[in-house]
């Protein structure tokens, strides 16, 4: 293993380390999905509009807010003590640096998503059958690159007085590209047809992916060096 | 008498400014091994943003910083290897045990068995009994150790204490001093940052007043601290 992704991999996991002893992110975002599938879920009316309709928007909607929440805690947790000085001062390369801090973020939204589907397909009757693949594949695609911007973004607006508030007002018009598609491409999953009838949406979510995690990689070091 | 070996830091037209305020203005700076100086000034005088700009952390919009002969940059990772900065915050995790947080450090420097080089500097700092501990659960003058256990992890060749001897009592502050002079021989060097030159007056080999971002004074360590002191009210009152 490289020396770089040997970094990377330490700052990850001290992340989870920490995250797994506070539980703070993890919990308020799964306390989310679960208030808002709820909330979705009663509020509902099945004869006015079918499930299949509704859900893919429900899904999204809950998993969008749900990261927001979860990535927030990404760059808080290096304030205490100026414990980002730290990082900044090792031999480790801003770009694996933010490798790191990347990969806990993706952990992180990749359990809530784990915790939200279930639910999700509890509340709302969904039967995934064919359609898990294709929509599991649409959740990791989209998750990817929405995680990138918002990993860049937690650590541009960690030093701004209102972190908390800034990051959904940053991050959300770059999440509504990926978005789209992928409410676009749970449609047609969710109604049963064919997996050949997502790939477009497939590709662009990939597409989105490279051009937003190449991008994030190359703009971290413009972002935390002072 | 000029010393003879190469510099281990070469600052060259350090400029940094924050809005319309000049925090540094050209400033050069040479320090050769053994070098400690002792850096003071008023607040605002520019010494927070030195120290910051010789560790790397603060990029100067004019001049350069070179360590032991690498230019500092963010494409260089490696030249932020001989540097090690003790701040007036401990840069550890609370959520992290001490054993954790050195651990880290030590990955992150590509130590070869980092825990056990954890150990032993908890060990030298007396907090081996605490490694399992978080710095919450210490008092000040323990958080102060365990961030200097982590400062030194790497052991740097460069360090930078940035007012160090802040709520340190007496006795942990003569218990600093001893580790600073034990640490800082041969081919090291080290700039103090204080407000009080009598917190290591006894460790300067160098003392340098800034004022405005200028260098007001940079001398040999005077003999007499009293007669310094009438000095550094003249410059910094300006």
């Amino acid at each position: 293993m490289g020396k770089g992704l040997r970094h990377a991999l330490a700052i990850a996991g001290k992340d989870l380390r920490v995250e797994l002893r506070t539980r703070t992110s993890l919990l308020s975002a799964a306390v989310f999905a679960v208030l808002v599938l709820m909330v979705f879920n009663f509020a509902r009316d099945p004869t006015a509009v079918a499930t299949v309709d509704l859900a893919p928007s429900v899904l999204w909607v809950t998993v969008a807010f749900a990261s927001v929440l979860a990535m927030n805690r990404a760059f808080t947790v290096e304030r205490e003590n100026g414990a980002f000085d730290g990082l900044l001062l090792a031999p480790v390369s801003r770009e694996m640096l933010y490798v790191g801090k990347y990969l806990a973020n993706l952990a992180f939204v990749l359990v809530v998503e784990a915790i939200t589907l279930p639910l999700f397909v509890l509340f709302f009757n969904v039967g995934l059958g064919s359609a898990l693949p294709g929509l599991l594949a649409t959740l990791l695609l989209a998750t990817i690159g929405f995680v990138a911007v918002g990993t860049l973004f937690s650590a541009m607006v960690v030093k701004t007085r209102f972190a908390e508030l800034m990051l959904p007002i940053l991050l959300l018009p770059f999440m509504v590209p990926p978005l789209v598609f992928a409410v676009k491409t749970t449609v047609p999953l969710f109604a049963g047809r064919p997996l050949s009838e997502v790939v477009p949406g497939l590709r662009f979510l990939a597409l989105y992916d490279v051009a937003f995690v190449t991008l994030s990689v190359l703009l971290f070091s413009a972002v935390v060096d002072e | 008498m000029p010393p003879a070996s190469a510099p281990l830091v070469t600052a060259r037209g350090l400029a940094r400014r924050y809005g319309p305020v000049h925090a540094l203005r050209g400033l050069d700076l040479d320090l050769h091994p053994g070098d400690v100086l002792l850096l003071l000034g008023p607040n605002g005088a520019g010494k927070s943003t030195l120290l910051r700009s010789l560790a790397g952390l603060l990029r100067p919009q004019a001049g350069t910083v070179t360590v032991a002969g690498r230019t500092l940059s963010g494409d260089d990772p490696d030249a932020r290897r001989p540097i090690g900065l003790l701040s007036h915050q401990s840069l550890l995790y609370d959520e992290l045990t001490l054993l954790e947080n050195l651990v880290l450090a030590g990955r992150l420097y590509d130590i070869p068995d980092p825990r056990a080089r954890a150990e032993e500097l908890l060990a030298r700092q007396a907090l081996l009994e605490r490694k399992d501990d978080r710095p919450r659960q210490l008092s000040r003058g323990m958080q102060q150790r365990a961030a200097i256990a982590r400062a030194l992890v790497h052991d740097p060749r460069l360090l930078l204490l940035d007012e160090p001897f802040t709520g340190l009592d007496a006795v942990a502050g003569d218990r600093l001093r001893a580790l600073l002079r034990e640490h800082c021989t041969g081919e090291r060097a080290m700039v103090v940052v204080t407000h009080h030159a009598s917190e290591a007056w006894d460790l300067a080999t160098r003392v340098g007043i800034l004022t405005g971002g200028r260098w007001a004074y940079l001398e040999p360590r005077p003999a007499d601290l009293g007669a310094f002191h009438q000095i550094y009210q003249e410059l910094a009152r300006g």
